[in-house]
Protein backbone atom coordinates (compact mmCIF):
# COMPACT_ATOMS: atom_id res chain seq x y z
CA UNK A 1 0.00 0.00 0.00
CA UNK A 2 1.58 3.36 -0.68
CA UNK A 3 1.07 6.87 0.53
CA UNK A 4 -1.04 7.59 -1.71
CA UNK A 5 -3.40 4.52 -1.21
CA UNK A 6 -2.77 4.49 3.15
CA UNK A 7 -4.10 8.03 3.12
CA UNK A 8 -7.10 7.22 0.98
CA UNK A 9 -8.35 3.96 3.27
CA UNK A 10 -6.74 4.84 6.15
CA UNK A 11 -7.07 8.76 6.76
CA UNK A 12 -10.45 9.79 5.30
CA UNK A 13 -12.81 7.05 6.59
CA UNK A 14 -10.91 8.20 10.32
CA UNK A 15 -11.49 11.85 9.50
CA UNK A 16 -14.79 11.16 8.51
CA UNK A 17 -16.10 9.76 11.84
CA UNK A 18 -13.94 12.11 14.08
CA UNK A 19 -15.92 14.78 12.22
CA UNK A 20 -19.14 13.52 12.42
CA UNK A 21 -18.32 13.04 16.29
CA UNK A 22 -17.43 16.16 16.86
CA UNK A 23 -20.69 17.91 14.77
CA UNK A 24 -22.99 16.04 17.29
CA UNK A 25 -20.90 17.37 20.12
CA UNK A 26 -21.05 21.24 18.79
CA UNK A 27 -24.57 20.74 18.29
CA UNK A 28 -25.83 19.32 21.56
CA UNK A 29 -23.47 22.01 23.14
CA UNK A 30 -24.69 24.88 21.46
CA UNK A 31 -28.43 24.04 21.49
CA UNK A 32 -28.53 22.77 24.22
CA UNK A 33 -29.90 19.34 24.01
CA UNK A 34 -31.56 17.59 26.83
CA UNK A 35 -29.79 14.65 27.78
CA UNK A 36 -32.59 12.90 27.38
CA UNK A 37 -33.44 13.27 24.06
CA UNK A 38 -29.75 13.17 22.65
CA UNK A 39 -26.96 12.88 24.45
CA UNK A 40 -23.67 14.22 23.30
CA UNK A 41 -20.92 12.12 22.22
CA UNK A 42 -18.91 12.71 25.20
CA UNK A 43 -22.10 11.80 27.56
CA UNK A 44 -22.48 8.25 25.17
CA UNK A 45 -18.74 7.55 25.83
CA UNK A 46 -18.69 8.52 29.41
CA UNK A 47 -21.82 5.73 29.72
CA UNK A 48 -19.71 3.56 27.61
CA UNK A 49 -16.78 3.06 29.93
CA UNK A 50 -18.66 3.20 33.41
CA UNK A 51 -21.26 0.92 31.92
CA UNK A 52 -18.45 -0.94 30.41
CA UNK A 53 -18.75 -4.57 31.94
CA UNK A 54 -22.38 -5.00 31.39
CA UNK A 55 -22.14 -3.51 28.56
CA UNK A 56 -19.26 -6.02 27.33
CA UNK A 57 -20.92 -9.39 28.76
CA UNK A 58 -24.53 -8.28 26.69
CA UNK A 59 -22.31 -7.66 23.51
CA UNK A 60 -20.86 -11.03 24.20
CA UNK A 61 -24.22 -12.52 24.55
CA UNK A 62 -25.43 -10.46 20.76
CA UNK A 63 -21.96 -11.61 18.56
CA UNK A 64 -22.33 -15.32 20.12
CA UNK A 65 -26.04 -15.46 19.09
CA UNK A 66 -25.26 -13.82 15.84
CA UNK A 67 -22.64 -15.96 14.82
CA UNK A 68 -24.07 -18.81 15.44
CA UNK A 69 -27.45 -18.35 13.96
CA UNK A 70 -25.15 -17.02 10.87
CA UNK A 71 -23.39 -20.21 11.22
CA UNK A 72 -25.96 -22.30 10.79
CA UNK A 73 -27.60 -20.31 8.05
CA UNK A 74 -24.65 -20.39 5.92
CA UNK A 75 -24.28 -24.08 6.45
CA UNK A 76 -28.09 -24.65 5.78
CA UNK A 77 -27.98 -21.69 2.47
CA UNK A 78 -25.48 -23.77 1.04
CA UNK A 79 -27.04 -26.86 1.11
CA UNK A 80 -30.59 -25.80 -0.21
CA UNK A 81 -28.46 -23.17 -2.37
CA UNK A 82 -26.73 -26.02 -4.47
CA UNK A 83 -30.10 -28.79 -4.11
CA UNK A 84 -32.13 -25.96 -5.56
CA UNK A 85 -29.36 -25.12 -8.30
CA UNK A 86 -29.64 -28.67 -8.92
CA UNK A 87 -32.56 -29.62 -10.73
CA UNK A 88 -34.96 -26.93 -12.42
CA UNK A 89 -38.33 -28.99 -10.54
CA UNK A 90 -36.65 -28.83 -7.08
CA UNK A 91 -35.94 -24.89 -8.09
CA UNK A 92 -39.69 -24.73 -9.46
CA UNK A 93 -41.05 -26.22 -5.82
CA UNK A 94 -39.11 -24.25 -3.48
CA UNK A 95 -39.04 -20.83 -4.66
CA UNK A 96 -42.25 -19.86 -4.37
CA UNK A 97 -42.27 -21.37 -0.60
CA UNK A 98 -38.94 -19.61 -0.19
CA UNK A 99 -40.16 -15.95 -1.11
CA UNK A 100 -43.46 -16.57 1.40
CA UNK A 101 -40.82 -17.52 4.09
CA UNK A 102 -38.67 -14.48 3.46
CA UNK A 103 -41.63 -12.21 3.12
CA UNK A 104 -42.59 -12.95 6.70
CA UNK A 105 -41.78 -10.26 8.68
CA UNK A 106 -39.38 -11.93 11.15
CA UNK A 107 -39.98 -9.61 14.44
CA UNK A 108 -43.66 -11.22 13.88
CA UNK A 109 -42.03 -15.25 14.22
CA UNK A 110 -40.04 -14.15 17.34
CA UNK A 111 -42.76 -14.63 19.82
CA UNK A 112 -43.51 -18.24 18.53
CA UNK A 113 -40.09 -18.84 18.79
CA UNK A 114 -40.28 -17.53 22.54
CA UNK A 115 -43.58 -19.43 22.83
CA UNK A 116 -41.22 -22.91 21.76
CA UNK A 117 -38.18 -22.00 23.33
CA UNK A 118 -38.72 -19.89 26.00
CA UNK A 119 -36.96 -16.62 27.00
CA UNK A 120 -33.10 -17.16 26.71
CA UNK A 121 -30.32 -17.26 23.18
CA UNK A 122 -32.11 -20.17 21.30
CA UNK A 123 -34.99 -17.59 19.96
CA UNK A 124 -32.47 -14.98 19.28
CA UNK A 125 -30.34 -17.37 16.99
CA UNK A 126 -33.07 -19.23 15.40
CA UNK A 127 -34.22 -15.63 14.22
CA UNK A 128 -30.51 -14.66 13.32
CA UNK A 129 -30.79 -17.76 11.22
CA UNK A 130 -33.84 -17.14 9.78
CA UNK A 131 -32.84 -13.57 8.78
CA UNK A 132 -29.79 -14.51 6.92
CA UNK A 133 -30.09 -17.56 5.21
CA UNK A 134 -32.52 -16.99 2.12
CA UNK A 135 -29.71 -14.19 0.35
CA UNK A 136 -27.53 -17.30 0.47
CA UNK A 137 -29.92 -19.46 -0.89
CA UNK A 138 -30.40 -17.14 -3.49
CA UNK A 139 -26.84 -16.33 -4.65
CA UNK A 140 -25.67 -20.05 -4.72
CA UNK A 141 -28.71 -21.15 -6.77
CA UNK A 142 -27.83 -17.98 -8.87
CA UNK A 143 -24.53 -19.15 -9.53
CA UNK A 144 -25.46 -22.51 -10.51
CA UNK A 145 -27.85 -21.42 -12.77
CA UNK A 146 -25.47 -19.00 -14.40
CA UNK A 147 -22.51 -21.28 -15.00
CA UNK A 148 -21.19 -21.19 -18.27
CA UNK A 149 -22.55 -24.39 -20.89
CA UNK A 150 -19.36 -23.98 -21.83
CA UNK A 151 -17.48 -24.69 -19.14
CA UNK A 152 -19.34 -27.68 -18.74
CA UNK A 153 -18.76 -29.53 -21.99
CA UNK A 154 -15.23 -29.08 -20.71
CA UNK A 155 -16.20 -32.09 -18.47
CA UNK A 156 -19.12 -33.82 -19.77
CA UNK A 157 -17.06 -34.19 -22.94
CA UNK A 158 -14.56 -36.38 -20.38
CA UNK A 159 -17.76 -38.29 -19.75
CA UNK A 160 -18.11 -36.65 -16.23
CA UNK A 161 -20.94 -37.31 -13.67
CA UNK A 162 -23.10 -34.69 -12.62
CA UNK A 163 -21.93 -34.92 -9.72
CA UNK A 164 -17.96 -34.44 -11.33
CA UNK A 165 -19.50 -31.70 -13.15
CA UNK A 166 -21.21 -29.98 -9.95
CA UNK A 167 -18.00 -30.75 -8.06
CA UNK A 168 -15.58 -28.93 -10.43
CA UNK A 169 -17.23 -26.35 -11.97
CA UNK A 170 -20.81 -26.15 -10.45
CA UNK A 171 -19.80 -25.60 -6.86
CA UNK A 172 -16.51 -23.61 -7.57
CA UNK A 173 -18.10 -21.31 -9.87
CA UNK A 174 -20.64 -20.36 -7.78
CA UNK A 175 -18.35 -19.60 -4.83
CA UNK A 176 -17.82 -15.53 -5.66
CA UNK A 177 -21.41 -15.37 -5.09
CA UNK A 178 -21.44 -17.61 -1.84
CA UNK A 179 -19.28 -15.25 -0.26
CA UNK A 180 -20.77 -11.96 -1.51
CA UNK A 181 -24.17 -13.14 0.00
CA UNK A 182 -22.47 -13.74 3.59
CA UNK A 183 -21.56 -10.13 3.80
CA UNK A 184 -25.18 -9.08 3.01
CA UNK A 185 -26.26 -12.52 5.85
CA UNK A 186 -23.81 -11.78 8.23
CA UNK A 187 -25.52 -7.99 8.70
CA UNK A 188 -29.03 -9.67 8.42
CA UNK A 189 -27.91 -12.29 11.28
CA UNK A 190 -26.69 -9.39 13.44
CA UNK A 191 -29.74 -7.36 12.66
CA UNK A 192 -32.45 -10.69 13.40
CA UNK A 193 -30.29 -11.35 16.86
CA UNK A 194 -30.85 -7.24 18.09
CA UNK A 195 -34.54 -7.63 16.62
CA UNK A 196 -35.09 -11.17 18.95
CA UNK A 197 -33.46 -9.59 21.85
CA UNK A 198 -35.82 -6.66 21.59
CA UNK A 199 -38.94 -8.95 21.60
CA UNK A 200 -38.21 -10.90 24.63
CA UNK A 201 -35.00 -11.89 26.21
CA UNK A 202 -33.01 -12.03 29.02
CA UNK A 203 -29.93 -11.21 27.59
CA UNK A 204 -27.88 -9.32 24.85
CA UNK A 205 -27.07 -5.82 23.82
CA UNK A 206 -30.94 -5.07 22.39
CA UNK A 207 -32.01 -6.46 26.29
CA UNK A 208 -30.02 -3.51 27.65
CA UNK A 209 -31.27 -0.87 25.53
CA UNK A 210 -34.78 -1.85 26.15
CA UNK A 211 -33.90 -1.90 30.17
CA UNK A 212 -31.93 1.44 29.53
CA UNK A 213 -34.97 3.02 27.70
CA UNK A 214 -37.65 1.82 30.24
CA UNK A 215 -35.21 3.69 33.10
CA UNK A 216 -34.74 6.72 31.16
CA UNK A 217 -30.98 5.95 31.05
CA UNK A 218 -30.97 7.58 27.34
CA UNK A 219 -26.71 7.81 27.00
CA UNK A 220 -26.84 3.82 27.37
CA UNK A 221 -29.25 3.50 24.87
CA UNK A 222 -26.79 5.45 22.51
CA UNK A 223 -23.73 3.48 23.95
CA UNK A 224 -25.87 0.36 22.84
CA UNK A 225 -26.10 1.68 19.35
CA UNK A 226 -22.52 2.98 19.01
CA UNK A 227 -21.73 -0.55 20.32
CA UNK A 228 -24.07 -2.17 17.42
CA UNK A 229 -22.23 -0.07 14.49
CA UNK A 230 -19.16 -1.09 15.63
CA UNK A 231 -20.16 -4.92 15.81
CA UNK A 232 -21.70 -4.47 12.69
CA UNK A 233 -18.35 -2.97 11.14
CA UNK A 234 -16.07 -5.50 12.67
CA UNK A 235 -18.33 -8.74 11.38
CA UNK A 236 -18.52 -7.04 7.86
CA UNK A 237 -14.92 -6.50 7.54
CA UNK A 238 -14.12 -10.31 8.65
CA UNK A 239 -17.00 -11.64 6.39
CA UNK A 240 -15.27 -9.56 3.56
CA UNK A 241 -11.81 -10.64 4.11
CA UNK A 242 -12.93 -14.65 4.15
CA UNK A 243 -14.30 -13.65 0.73
CA UNK A 244 -11.16 -11.86 -0.78
CA UNK A 245 -9.40 -15.23 0.36
CA UNK A 246 -10.86 -17.31 -1.00
CA UNK A 247 -12.30 -16.03 -4.40
CA UNK A 248 -9.68 -13.62 -5.34
CA UNK A 249 -9.66 -15.08 -8.62
CA UNK A 250 -13.38 -13.13 -9.23
CA UNK A 251 -11.43 -9.81 -8.05
CA UNK A 252 -8.38 -9.99 -10.45
CA UNK A 253 -9.31 -7.06 -12.33
CA UNK A 254 -8.91 -4.95 -9.17
CA UNK A 255 -6.20 -6.77 -7.23
CA UNK A 256 -3.66 -7.98 -10.65
CA UNK A 257 -3.51 -5.55 -12.68
CA UNK B 1 -11.68 -51.43 -36.69
CA UNK B 2 -10.40 -49.60 -34.10
CA UNK B 3 -8.92 -45.97 -33.30
CA UNK B 4 -5.70 -47.34 -32.28
CA UNK B 5 -4.79 -50.54 -34.65
CA UNK B 6 -6.30 -50.35 -38.10
CA UNK B 7 -9.02 -47.69 -39.83
CA UNK B 8 -11.31 -46.23 -38.45
CA UNK B 9 -14.99 -45.37 -40.11
CA UNK B 10 -17.38 -43.34 -38.14
CA UNK B 11 -20.80 -42.48 -39.71
CA UNK B 12 -22.56 -39.34 -38.72
CA UNK B 13 -25.91 -37.56 -39.25
CA UNK B 14 -27.20 -40.37 -41.44
CA UNK B 15 -25.61 -39.16 -44.31
CA UNK B 16 -21.46 -38.51 -43.03
CA UNK B 17 -19.03 -41.24 -42.87
CA UNK B 18 -15.77 -40.44 -42.16
CA UNK B 19 -12.58 -42.12 -41.74
CA UNK B 20 -9.71 -42.07 -39.89
CA UNK B 21 -6.61 -43.94 -39.64
CA UNK B 22 -4.63 -43.60 -36.82
CA UNK B 23 -2.19 -40.87 -36.49
CA UNK B 24 -4.36 -39.51 -39.59
CA UNK B 25 -4.83 -35.43 -39.12
CA UNK B 26 -8.34 -34.81 -40.68
CA UNK B 27 -9.53 -31.83 -41.12
CA UNK B 28 -13.66 -30.83 -41.88
CA UNK B 29 -14.54 -27.36 -43.56
CA UNK B 30 -17.38 -25.94 -44.61
CA UNK B 31 -19.44 -22.55 -44.34
CA UNK B 32 -21.14 -21.98 -41.20
CA UNK B 33 -24.06 -23.15 -39.91
CA UNK B 34 -23.54 -26.43 -42.28
CA UNK B 35 -23.00 -28.86 -38.73
CA UNK B 36 -19.43 -29.42 -39.03
CA UNK B 37 -19.66 -28.40 -35.26
CA UNK B 38 -23.06 -30.90 -34.57
CA UNK B 39 -21.14 -33.53 -36.33
CA UNK B 40 -18.14 -33.33 -33.74
CA UNK B 41 -20.31 -32.65 -30.70
CA UNK B 42 -21.97 -35.91 -31.69
CA UNK B 43 -19.03 -37.57 -32.49
CA UNK B 44 -17.61 -36.78 -28.72
CA UNK B 45 -21.21 -37.75 -27.45
CA UNK B 46 -21.75 -34.04 -26.09
CA UNK B 47 -25.17 -34.30 -27.83
CA UNK B 48 -26.99 -37.58 -28.64
CA UNK B 49 -28.51 -37.77 -32.34
CA UNK B 50 -31.92 -36.66 -32.59
CA UNK B 51 -32.60 -39.06 -34.95
CA UNK B 52 -30.27 -42.41 -36.32
CA UNK B 53 -27.66 -43.59 -35.04
CA UNK B 54 -23.95 -43.12 -34.68
CA UNK B 55 -21.23 -45.83 -34.93
CA UNK B 56 -17.96 -45.79 -33.77
CA UNK B 57 -15.84 -48.41 -34.11
CA UNK B 58 -18.89 -50.25 -35.29
CA UNK B 59 -20.69 -49.71 -32.05
CA UNK B 60 -23.76 -47.51 -31.29
CA UNK B 61 -22.19 -44.40 -29.36
CA UNK B 62 -24.53 -43.28 -26.36
CA UNK B 63 -22.32 -40.80 -24.33
CA UNK B 64 -19.11 -39.45 -24.09
CA UNK B 65 -16.45 -41.44 -24.96
CA UNK B 66 -13.65 -42.11 -22.89
CA UNK B 67 -11.05 -41.69 -25.77
CA UNK B 68 -11.74 -38.03 -26.94
CA UNK B 69 -10.04 -35.03 -26.35
CA UNK B 70 -11.73 -31.97 -26.97
CA UNK B 71 -10.95 -28.04 -27.48
CA UNK B 72 -13.39 -25.39 -28.02
CA UNK B 73 -12.85 -22.15 -29.97
CA UNK B 74 -13.02 -20.15 -26.37
CA UNK B 75 -10.20 -22.31 -24.71
CA UNK B 76 -12.53 -22.72 -21.27
CA UNK B 77 -10.03 -22.69 -19.20
CA UNK B 78 -11.67 -22.77 -15.25
CA UNK B 79 -10.51 -19.09 -14.44
CA UNK B 80 -9.88 -20.40 -10.20
CA UNK B 81 -7.21 -23.30 -11.84
CA UNK B 82 -3.99 -21.86 -12.69
CA UNK B 83 -2.54 -23.60 -16.25
CA UNK B 84 -1.54 -26.45 -14.71
CA UNK B 85 -4.18 -27.23 -12.48
CA UNK B 86 -6.71 -26.64 -15.70
CA UNK B 87 -4.04 -29.47 -17.33
CA UNK B 88 -4.56 -31.81 -15.22
CA UNK B 89 -8.12 -31.72 -14.82
CA UNK B 90 -9.12 -34.91 -17.01
CA UNK B 91 -6.86 -36.77 -15.12
CA UNK B 92 -9.70 -36.06 -12.20
CA UNK B 93 -12.68 -37.69 -14.15
CA UNK B 94 -11.48 -39.96 -16.56
CA UNK B 95 -10.10 -43.51 -15.81
CA UNK B 96 -7.85 -45.04 -14.98
CA UNK B 97 -5.71 -41.62 -13.37
CA UNK B 98 -9.13 -40.91 -11.25
CA UNK B 99 -8.12 -44.34 -9.22
CA UNK B 100 -5.58 -42.59 -7.43
CA UNK B 101 -5.09 -39.06 -8.75
CA UNK B 102 -2.81 -36.66 -6.90
CA UNK B 103 -1.12 -33.41 -7.98
CA UNK B 104 1.98 -34.05 -7.13
CA UNK B 105 1.77 -37.35 -8.86
CA UNK B 106 0.97 -36.42 -12.24
CA UNK B 107 2.24 -32.44 -12.82
CA UNK B 108 5.81 -33.79 -14.04
CA UNK B 109 3.98 -34.93 -17.43
CA UNK B 110 1.58 -31.80 -17.31
CA UNK B 111 4.56 -29.40 -16.90
CA UNK B 112 6.38 -31.66 -19.68
CA UNK B 113 3.21 -30.96 -22.10
CA UNK B 114 3.06 -27.50 -21.61
CA UNK B 115 6.42 -26.85 -22.14
CA UNK B 116 6.18 -28.78 -25.06
CA UNK B 117 3.69 -25.89 -26.55
CA UNK B 118 5.90 -23.39 -24.87
CA UNK B 119 4.32 -22.49 -21.73
CA UNK B 120 7.58 -23.54 -19.86
CA UNK B 121 7.16 -20.97 -16.75
CA UNK B 122 3.36 -20.02 -17.17
CA UNK B 123 2.19 -23.14 -15.64
CA UNK B 124 2.14 -21.64 -11.75
CA UNK B 125 -0.39 -18.61 -13.93
CA UNK B 126 -4.06 -18.30 -13.70
CA UNK B 127 -6.34 -17.31 -17.09
CA UNK B 128 -6.09 -14.20 -16.93
CA UNK B 129 -2.50 -13.85 -16.74
CA UNK B 130 -2.28 -15.29 -19.99
CA UNK B 131 -2.64 -14.28 -24.06
CA UNK B 132 -5.45 -15.38 -25.89
CA UNK B 133 -2.81 -17.69 -27.77
CA UNK B 134 -1.55 -19.12 -24.39
CA UNK B 135 -4.79 -19.98 -23.10
CA UNK B 136 -5.43 -21.72 -26.14
CA UNK B 137 -2.36 -23.99 -26.01
CA UNK B 138 -2.94 -24.83 -22.46
CA UNK B 139 -6.83 -26.08 -23.37
CA UNK B 140 -5.10 -27.92 -26.13
CA UNK B 141 -2.83 -29.51 -23.73
CA UNK B 142 -6.01 -30.29 -21.67
CA UNK B 143 -7.18 -32.08 -24.45
CA UNK B 144 -4.17 -34.65 -24.59
CA UNK B 145 -3.32 -34.97 -21.22
CA UNK B 146 -5.05 -37.99 -20.54
CA UNK B 147 -3.72 -39.53 -24.04
CA UNK B 148 -6.99 -40.07 -26.11
CA UNK B 149 -7.28 -41.74 -28.88
CA UNK B 150 -8.67 -38.93 -31.12
CA UNK B 151 -7.91 -35.53 -30.03
CA UNK B 152 -11.38 -33.35 -31.67
CA UNK B 153 -10.62 -29.89 -32.63
CA UNK B 154 -13.82 -27.08 -32.77
CA UNK B 155 -12.23 -24.30 -34.64
CA UNK B 156 -9.27 -24.02 -32.13
CA UNK B 157 -7.96 -20.91 -33.27
CA UNK B 158 -10.81 -19.19 -34.69
CA UNK B 159 -10.94 -16.39 -32.00
CA UNK B 160 -7.26 -15.66 -32.21
CA UNK B 161 -5.54 -12.91 -34.62
CA UNK B 162 -3.75 -14.20 -37.78
CA UNK B 163 -0.39 -13.95 -36.24
CA UNK B 164 -1.15 -15.76 -33.46
CA UNK B 165 -2.69 -18.56 -35.28
CA UNK B 166 0.21 -19.22 -37.29
CA UNK B 167 2.22 -19.42 -34.35
CA UNK B 168 -0.20 -22.08 -32.81
CA UNK B 169 -0.34 -24.04 -36.48
CA UNK B 170 3.11 -24.33 -35.95
CA UNK B 171 2.23 -25.80 -32.31
CA UNK B 172 -0.14 -28.31 -33.04
CA UNK B 173 1.24 -29.47 -36.15
CA UNK B 174 4.65 -30.34 -33.88
CA UNK B 175 2.38 -31.56 -31.56
CA UNK B 176 0.87 -34.07 -33.42
CA UNK B 177 4.04 -35.00 -35.07
CA UNK B 178 5.54 -35.62 -31.89
CA UNK B 179 2.75 -37.22 -30.05
CA UNK B 180 1.42 -39.47 -33.34
CA UNK B 181 -2.50 -38.40 -32.01
CA UNK B 182 -5.07 -38.81 -34.21
CA UNK B 183 -6.48 -35.31 -35.00
CA UNK B 184 -10.16 -34.69 -36.12
CA UNK B 185 -10.24 -30.38 -36.61
CA UNK B 186 -13.31 -28.56 -37.62
CA UNK B 187 -12.81 -25.01 -38.97
CA UNK B 188 -14.12 -22.62 -41.62
CA UNK B 189 -10.36 -21.40 -42.32
CA UNK B 190 -9.12 -23.35 -45.96
CA UNK B 191 -5.48 -22.33 -45.28
CA UNK B 192 -5.50 -23.58 -41.91
CA UNK B 193 -7.27 -27.09 -43.34
CA UNK B 194 -4.68 -27.81 -45.79
CA UNK B 195 -1.82 -26.55 -43.64
CA UNK B 196 -2.36 -28.89 -40.70
CA UNK B 197 -4.25 -31.51 -42.74
CA UNK B 198 -3.68 -34.99 -44.56
CA UNK B 199 -7.23 -35.12 -45.86
CA UNK B 200 -9.46 -32.17 -46.11
CA UNK B 201 -13.47 -33.10 -45.83
CA UNK B 202 -15.59 -30.41 -47.43
CA UNK B 203 -19.57 -30.47 -45.93
CA UNK B 204 -21.85 -28.26 -47.45
CA UNK B 205 -24.46 -26.65 -45.79
CA UNK B 206 -28.41 -28.45 -45.45
CA UNK B 207 -28.18 -30.85 -46.13
CA UNK B 208 -24.82 -31.12 -44.62
CA UNK B 209 -22.97 -34.09 -45.99
CA UNK B 210 -19.73 -34.54 -47.06
CA UNK B 211 -19.13 -33.30 -51.13
CA UNK B 212 -15.43 -33.86 -51.40
CA UNK B 213 -12.52 -35.89 -49.84
CA UNK B 214 -9.49 -33.90 -50.46
CA UNK B 215 -5.90 -35.66 -49.35
CA UNK B 216 -3.41 -32.95 -49.73
CA UNK B 217 -0.46 -33.16 -51.65
CA UNK B 218 2.07 -32.12 -49.73
CA UNK B 219 4.58 -33.55 -48.07
CA UNK B 220 4.60 -33.25 -44.56
CA UNK B 221 6.15 -31.67 -42.06
CA UNK B 222 5.06 -28.53 -43.73
CA UNK B 223 6.77 -24.99 -43.26
CA UNK B 224 4.81 -22.02 -43.00
CA UNK B 225 6.30 -20.92 -46.19
CA UNK B 226 4.46 -23.54 -47.86
CA UNK B 227 1.32 -21.41 -47.32
CA UNK B 228 2.93 -19.04 -49.77
CA UNK B 229 3.69 -21.66 -52.90
CA UNK B 230 1.63 -21.97 -55.77
CA UNK B 231 0.50 -25.67 -55.02
CA UNK B 232 -0.28 -24.71 -51.98
CA UNK B 233 -2.83 -21.91 -53.40
CA UNK B 234 -4.23 -24.27 -55.89
CA UNK B 235 -5.51 -26.63 -53.10
CA UNK B 236 -7.07 -23.55 -51.54
CA UNK B 237 -8.99 -22.11 -54.27
CA UNK B 238 -10.06 -25.62 -55.34
CA UNK B 239 -12.09 -26.35 -51.86
CA UNK B 240 -13.13 -23.13 -51.73
CA UNK B 241 -14.97 -23.38 -55.39
CA UNK B 242 -16.82 -26.11 -53.77
CA UNK B 243 -18.25 -24.38 -50.56
CA UNK B 244 -20.84 -21.35 -52.17
CA UNK B 245 -21.90 -19.07 -49.51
Amino acid sequence: MDKRELAIRVFSPTAFVVAMFVLWEIVCQALDVPLTILPAPSDVFGALWRYRKPIWDNAFVTLWTTLAGFLIATVFGLALGIAVGWHRALYAGIYPVLIGFNSIPKVAVVPVLILWFGLGEIPAVLTAFLISFFPIVVNVATGLATTEPELEDVLRALGASKLDVMRKVGIPRSLPYFFGSLKVAITLAFVGAVVSETVGANKGIGKLMLDAQAAFQVPIVFAGLLVLAVLGILLYAATAAIEARFTGWAFRGQSNR
Amino acid sequence: MAYGRGAAAVRAIDEVTLEIAPGEFIAVVGPSGCGKSSLLRLISGLHPPASGTLLVEGAPVSGPLKSVGMAFQNSNLLPWRTALENVLLPLEIVEPYRRDFSKAKFSAKARALLESVGLQGFADKHPWELSGGMQQRASICRALIHEPEILLLDEPFGALDAFTREELWVALRDLQAARKVTVMLVTHDLREAVFLADTVYVMSSRPGRIVRRCEVPIARPRDLEVTYTPEFQDVVHDLRALIRG
